[in-house]
């Protein structure tokens, strides 16, 4: 066969191949390292641990306002107030223990689909079907309209699907459907880092807790997670992935469980996992032994969002029956 | 035997180098066996588990959560 005449375009075909050589060899020697690592599953490992002894976590309030269903949530760190956001378009700052709804922010879109609390608790970044993701600074006075100081932080290409402030009210992350996760620094709007990798919607967000604050995970459309270092579809299965083993070491699911989980969070232990459900239950999960420790019923309507508040003494869901419930 | 007239982009040269930087860099990090990280994993439940109030209960008194004996307002 004839030779291609340009000798650059050869020399593109061979580096193009050679690449593919060294990717394949290496994705290879990827299984077959992470196989060997596989020397025991977790559940066995905790065979001599401790049963947890019943629960007894009950609702202890409802969060009622909401006029359509409740897409996120998330705590203040003073451990009692919460923000909500809802496809029906409005943001409420609640405060846990009274039931008082102390802000309410109506914003341009429907669908916000995405809500995060600073860490200072002076503001709420929350965003949606708006395809941005924007600040709201909290004020002391009830009178004043929250919408006059709004500040537009995030712009994203498709919707926003999740957002955290990283250890401070300064920088903000986002996740969209767009396939991307940003970082951007809140005063000035600017993109500090972009975050390709996925190959779909990025559903959800979490940072690692740590004082320097810098790694996060995502998960997405594309049934991956990945973890980025800085300078998120619904599964039936809740999978533990430990990074220092580099895969996964325990998997949460039962032959009964046929909707997909769509939120989780850790008990401050780390020992209780609780997993909210499409089926309208929250699961709570014995992260050592791998089985279920009881099922918790009260919502009317999927289970969109699950948070552990920051002292570990309850959690909150949220969900598409308009409402928001405290556990304890 | 017929050679492809299309020759590779620098599109797709770049993302094939791309692709094999980062298995690269999966390929460098240091990995340890499942049965260590579950070790870990016990030893800090373990040790962490009796300040985890979900799992131990903690009285209504001390759970602003909790309903506590109803109070009348007068």
């Amino acid at each position: 066969a004839a030779a291609q005449s340009r000798p650059s375009a050869l020399q593109s075909g061979e580096s193009l191949a050679t690449l593919k050589n060294e990717s394949d060899s290496l994705k290879k020697k990827l299984e077959e390292e992470r196989a060997k690592l596989h020397d025991v599953e977790l559940n066995q490992v905790a065979e001599k641990v401790e049963l947890v002894s019943a629960l007894s976590i009950r609702t202890r309030r409802v969060l009622k306002g909401h006029g359509n269903k409740v897409l996120c949530m998330d705590w203040c760190k003073d451990k009692r107030r919460l923000v909500s956001s809802s496809q029906d378009g409005k943001v409420i700052v609640w405060d846990g223990y009274t039931l008082n709804k102390e802000h309410a922010v109506t914003m341009p879109c429907t669908w916000v689909m995405a809500c995060a609390y600073a860490p200072s608790g002076c503001a709420v970044a929350c965003g949606g079907l708006d395809n941005k993701c924007s600040v709201y600074p909290l004020s002391l006075d009830k009178n004043e309209n929250l919408a006059a100081k709004k500040k537009s932080v995030a712009m994203h290409t498709n919707y926003l699907s999740g957002c955290s402030f990283t250890n401070s009210d300064m920088q903000l992350l986002t996740s969209s459907g767009d396939g991307t996760c940003a970082l951007w620094d809140v005063e000035s709007g600017q993109l500090l880092q972009s975050f390709h990798g996925h190959t779909a919607d990025v559903l959800s967000l979490n940072l690692a807790p740590s004082e320097t604050g810098n790694t996060f995970v995502s998960g997405g459309c594309d049934k991956k997670a990945n973890v980025w270092d800085m300078l998120p579809c619904a599964s039936v299965s809740c999978r533990l992935y430990d990074l220092r083993a580099d895969r996964e070491v325990a998997v949460y699911q039962k032959d009964s469980i046929i909707f997909g989980a769509s939120s989780v969070d850790f008990s401050l232990s780390g020992r209780l996992l609780f997993a909210g459900y499409n089926d309208y239950t929250i699961n709570v999960w014995d992260v050592l032994k791998g089985n279920r420790i009881s099922v918790l019923f009260g919502h009317e309507n999927r289970v969109s969002c699950v948070k552990v508040s920051p002292d570990g003494t309850s959690f909150a869901s949220a969900s598409w029956d308009t409402s928001l419930r405290i556990w304890a | 035997m017929r050679m492809s007239s299309k020759t590779p982009s620098a599109n797709s040269i770049a993302h094939a180098r791309r692709t094999v930087q980062q298995l690269r860099i999966e390929a460098s990090i240091e990995r340890i066996k499942v049965s260590k990280a579950s070790a870990d994993l016990m030893n800090y439940c373990g040790e962490h588990v009796k300040y985890d109030p979900l799992v131990m209960g903690i009285p209504a008194s001390e759970n602003p959560f909790k309903d506590k004996k109803p109070c009348t307002i007068l």
